[in-house]
């Protein structure tokens, strides 16, 4: 595919590629030189309008491990206090040589503005653009599944796994993406949060919608996804307060204890510990964070792999 | 050279008949010197020179989107002999040193009237009244208020901008967006905006304004003209209000008849208007409504903008579209072709329905023996013609296949395009003494 | 455009059998052997090959394959693939004596990718090939230890191999 900047991007032949690709580079990180020379001469930027130091190393470690060249172009500035615009930093990037432009942007749909924008020839790949789209997460995500799912898990889809998701999904790049990959993969997937929190037309997704967690994990769920929830959406003065969504949406202790033997708790990060995830179940057997993380370098591998192989053709 | 024989348009859509013109009026073919030149007009209509109640000039302040001259030019392009120029200028248009010069500028270009509308609200802001009675008074008899780009959304404001415009002779335009419901607002709010992630614009805050001014206006004997209708919703709101007798006039857009928000769905900033695109029922219910005579009229809302406010991501583009030079290819594709309107009503919702609301006079009597010569000649089998006129090119209608090109457009006789192109400035103004 | 067969079943059998031996023979010590086949024939006749040497001597012998893809040197101009597995038995290659196996010798740059790919894995005592055809045309100063069957080709001949696993029949084929 030429860009990746949302899921809907990708065919579930082409997703499911990229998961097997991420599979045979994620061995590459146990060999004696954890390099391969593919991306040799390629250069890929960063080009960051928000901060995120876990997105962009991930996505650095993932170049690297390719023998590309990384740049990282931190744009100053915010949607209030407006820096250099998408377009001129775009531009700029690729004359200093950018072959891959990552983007990660404040404004929905940034990725795809840029991609189809014609202000760039290279290839464009969505790190996180407002509450639109984070593909690269979405597919860790997958791939972290598919390998507890699937002893072998070479060319299989995620059908017959049910996750569920929890937090402001309203506000949540992470759920977009995943609901979107989860449906083309053929997983089950459930939203829980408060209805406050809940996108509009949600009825319309391929998902069941609950504000009910414990509704949700009485169905005996493979997988639970915590979701940060910001500060300011949970404010004491908001609805609902801190100790509401603490009560009713917070994976504690007791909570984990209900999930069947096989299941798997998933959190993009960073997180909120003791807000939607208690301490010891982030640092329990049951958790796949740091799992998710390594998966993050194989799968934006994958990615950069995948479209730089177009771009070739 | 101030003399036209037009031979052979299918006037009104109708039977094919000659016109004439001389000394900015239409007289009998008889009457014309032998100097008249002739215009072989078969295949063309000829319908009354357009009038546009809504345009963004962006002069003065904003000259590297559009000037009067621009926007004037764009406007004969389009088949327009009247555009009326909105307030929302840097200054803002709330005293008559705005509205003067707009109004001096326009005749100093002189391709079509242009009309300054006067603010409703000092600076735009909402507290306290512009200078409207100086306005109205003014050279340029400004007889349309509207502070359109905001809505005057303070109920007690709005009922005595309404009681004095009202005692002018004049119309309120308003811009109905209820403030509190569309904070932050980018598209239209609905399931579409739910899953790109784009902050909503409900209806209903469109709705809930149109229902207050209508009341409101018909508590104090006033009329009312609401500005882009958006909404089915509206629709019925309007209706109803026609129905108890309310002097409520509406327009609609062409953007509104012809897109709707799946055209956001790849994030196009070209797509970012104010009211937003609605879903394809409301589109749907905004041509019949014109059908039903519901809608009165077709307004542009042109609104040009520079292209680095368009080139960036959508929520930090600006709101806006072009529409003068697209205007009648959209209404002969939406409304003429479906059959919601004929050929025939084209010059009542784009010419002198228009001109009545904003008390334009000039445009009773269109085409008639004695009337200033405003006309427009356009081809229906021809595809439109590229968008040249404007400064700025946020263009949505960009790439679509539209009927109708514009071959000839006068204004009080005076010949401002030709063969589709535009006529030189010499030609046309009025700076040079008479004609 | 006319096919014919150079080798049989039988054929390829009586050639692998006949490289286990050489290769038995010419390496001193069968403790240090690893057989790598390259993807996806290779492999195979790797597998086969490991079936032959441990029948000869009576132990196992480590196999592994070794997917060449990400260090072909046409990765910017030609079409672009999808990795095959690289699979290193347990004991690794470091002071082994690496085999690598695949099936037609032709310009040598996959073999070249091979050798590549190798110094990210480890650091062999010495690395052999054993092909099962060489057709010749060499590009690179690279040559076999083992040849199934030299077949001096012209280069708009097509030599293709058929191995029953992947293709349901063992035959090599000249298709000019």
């Amino acid at each position: 595919m030429k860009h990746l900047t949302q899921i809907s991007d990708l065919s579930r032949e082409q997703a499911l590629r990229l998961l097997d690709v991420a599979w045979e580079f994620s061995a590459v990180a146990e060999r004696r030189v954890p390099k391969l020379p593919t991306l040799r001469g390629v250069t890929m930027v960063n080009l960051f309008f928000e901060d995120s130091t876990r997105t962009r190393l991930s996505f650095e470690a993932a170049a690297r491990r390719l023998s590309a060249d990384v740049m990282t172009f931190q744009v100053h500035g915010s949607s209030v206090s407006k820096g250099e615009s998408l377009k001129d930093t775009a531009q700029t990037v690729e004359a200093m040589g950018a072959d891959i432009i990552v983007i990660r942007h404040f404004a929905s749909g940034a990725a795809k503005r840029l991609a189809d924008s014609g202000w760039v020839t290279g290839a464009v790949i969505n790190a996180g653009d407002g509450i639109f789209e984070h593909p690269t997460q979405a597919l860790l995500d997958a791939a972290t599944l598919r390998q507890r799912h699937h002893q072998d898990p070479l060319g299989k889809d995620l059908a017959g796994v049910h996750l569920v998701i929890v937090g402001d999904i309203a506000h949540s790049r992470v759920a977009r993406s995943n609901v979107a990959l989860m449906a083309t993969l053929g997983a089950a997937v459930t939203l829980v949060g408060p209805p406050e929190l809940m996108p509009r037309g949600v009825e319309q997704w391929p998902v069941q919608v609950t504000s009910d967690f414990d509704e949700a994990l009485a169905t005996k769920p493979d997988a639970v996804m915590m979701l940060r929830v910001q500060r300011e959406r949970i404010a004491p003065d908001s609805f609902p307060t801190p100790d509401d969504y603490r009560r009713r949406y917070c994976l504690s202790s007791a909570r984990a204890a209900t999930l069947v033997d096989h299941a798997v708790v998933m959190h993009p990060g960073p997180m909120n510990r003791g807000m939607e995830i208690a301490s010891d179940v982030a640092d329990s057997s049951r958790s796949v964070i740091l799992d998710q993380v390594r998966n993050g370098v194989s799968v934006r591998m994958a990615a950069l792999y995948e479209v730089w192989g177009d771009r070739r053709e | 050279m101030s003399e036209y024989l037009i031979v052979g348009a299918r006037v009104n859509g109708g039977a094919s008949g000659d016109l004439a013109i001389s000394h900015g009026v239409f007289v009998l073919p008889e009457e014309l010197s032998r100097g008249a030149s002739t215009l072989e007009a078969e295949g063309l209509v000829a319908l009354p020179g357009l009038v546009d109640l809504h345009t963004h000039v962006r002069q003065p302040g904003g000259e590297q989107a559009e000037t009067v001259l621009t926007g004037s030019q764009a406007a004969a392009l389009g088949g327009f002999s009247a555009i009326h120029a909105m307030a929302n200028t840097t200054p803002v248009a709330d005293t008559v040193t705005v509205t003067n010069q707009v109004w001096e500028l326009g005749r100093d270009a002189g391709y079509v009237d242009v009309r300054p509308v006067g603010a409703v609200s000092k600076g735009l802001l909402g507290a306290e009244l512009a200078a409207i009675s100086d306005m109205a008074s003014s050279p340029a008899k400004v007889r349309v208020f509207s502070d359109d780009g905001h809505c005057v959304s303070d109920s007690a404001l709005m009922r005595r901008a309404l009681e004095l415009v009202a005692s002018l002779g004049g119309v309120v335009a308003q811009h109905s967006q209820d403030p509190a419901l569309t904070r932050g607002a980018q598209m239209n709010e609905g399931a579409l905006a739910g899953r790109l992630g784009l902050s909503g614009w409900p209806g209903v805050a469109e709705e809930t304004i149109i229902a207050r001014d209508v009341l409101l206006a018909q508590s104090v004997g006033a009329r009312l003209h609401v500005c882009h209708v958006s909404t089915a919703g509206s629709v019925e709101v309007i209706a109803w209000a026609k129905s108890r007798g309310i002097a409520v006039t509406a327009e609609v857009t062409p953007h509104h008849l012809l897109l709707s928000e799946d055209m956001v769905a790849a994030f196009d900033p070209r797509f970012k208007v104010n009211p937003p695109l609605r879903r394809s029922e409301d589109t749907l219910a905004l041509r019949e409504a014109v059908g039903q005579g519901i809608i009165d009229i077709v307004a542009t809302d042109h609104a040009p903008h520079p292209s680095e406010s368009k080139d960036c991501s959508f929520e930090e583009a600006a709101f806006g579209m072009l529409g003068l030079e697209t205007a009648l290819p959209v209404v002969l594709h939406t409304l003429v072709e479906p059959g919601h309107i004929s050929m025939g009503d084209v010059g009542r919702i784009l010419s002198s329905g228009p001109a009545k609301i904003g008390s334009l006079r000039g445009y009773e009597f269109p085409l008639a023996l004695g009337s200033p010569a405003h006309l427009t000649l356009v081809d229906p089998a021809q595809a439109a013609n590229p968008v040249r006129g404007s400064l700025s090119s946020n263009n949505p209608f960009e790439g679509l296949a539209l009927p109708g090109s514009v071959r000839y457009t006068f204004f009080g006789g005076i010949q401002t395009v030709e063969n589709g192109h535009l006529c030189e400035p010499e030609r046309v103004s009025r700076k040079k003494g008479e004609i | 455009m006319s096919t014919h067969a150079v080798l049989s079943q039988s054929d390829i059998e009586r050639t692998l059998r006949r490289i286990g031996h050489e290769i038995v023979e010419a390496v001193p010590d069968c403790a240090d052997v690893v057989l790598l086949g390259i993807p996806t024939r290779g492999a195979i006749l790797a597998a086969r090959l490991c079936a032959v040497m441990e029948e000869i001597t009576g132990g196992p012998i480590p196999l592994g394959s070794i997917d060449v893809t990400m260090f072909r040197d046409d990765i910017a101009t030609g079409g672009h693939r999808t990795p095959a597995p690289t699979t290193i038995p347990a004991g690794g290659i470091d002071d082994k004596v690496v085999i690598l196996v695949d099936d037609v010798l032709f310009s040598g740059r996959t073999v070249r990718a091979a050798l590549d790919a190798l110094t990210a894995l480890g650091r062999p005592k010495m690395v052999k090939l054993a092909v099962l055809v060489d057709r010749g045309h060499r590009e690179l100063p690279i040559r076999a230890d083992h040849v199934g069957k030299n077949l001096p080709s012209a280069p708009g001949e097509r030599i293709t191999v058929k191995l029953v696993e992947t293709d349901g029949v063992d035959e090599v084929l000249v298709v000019s």
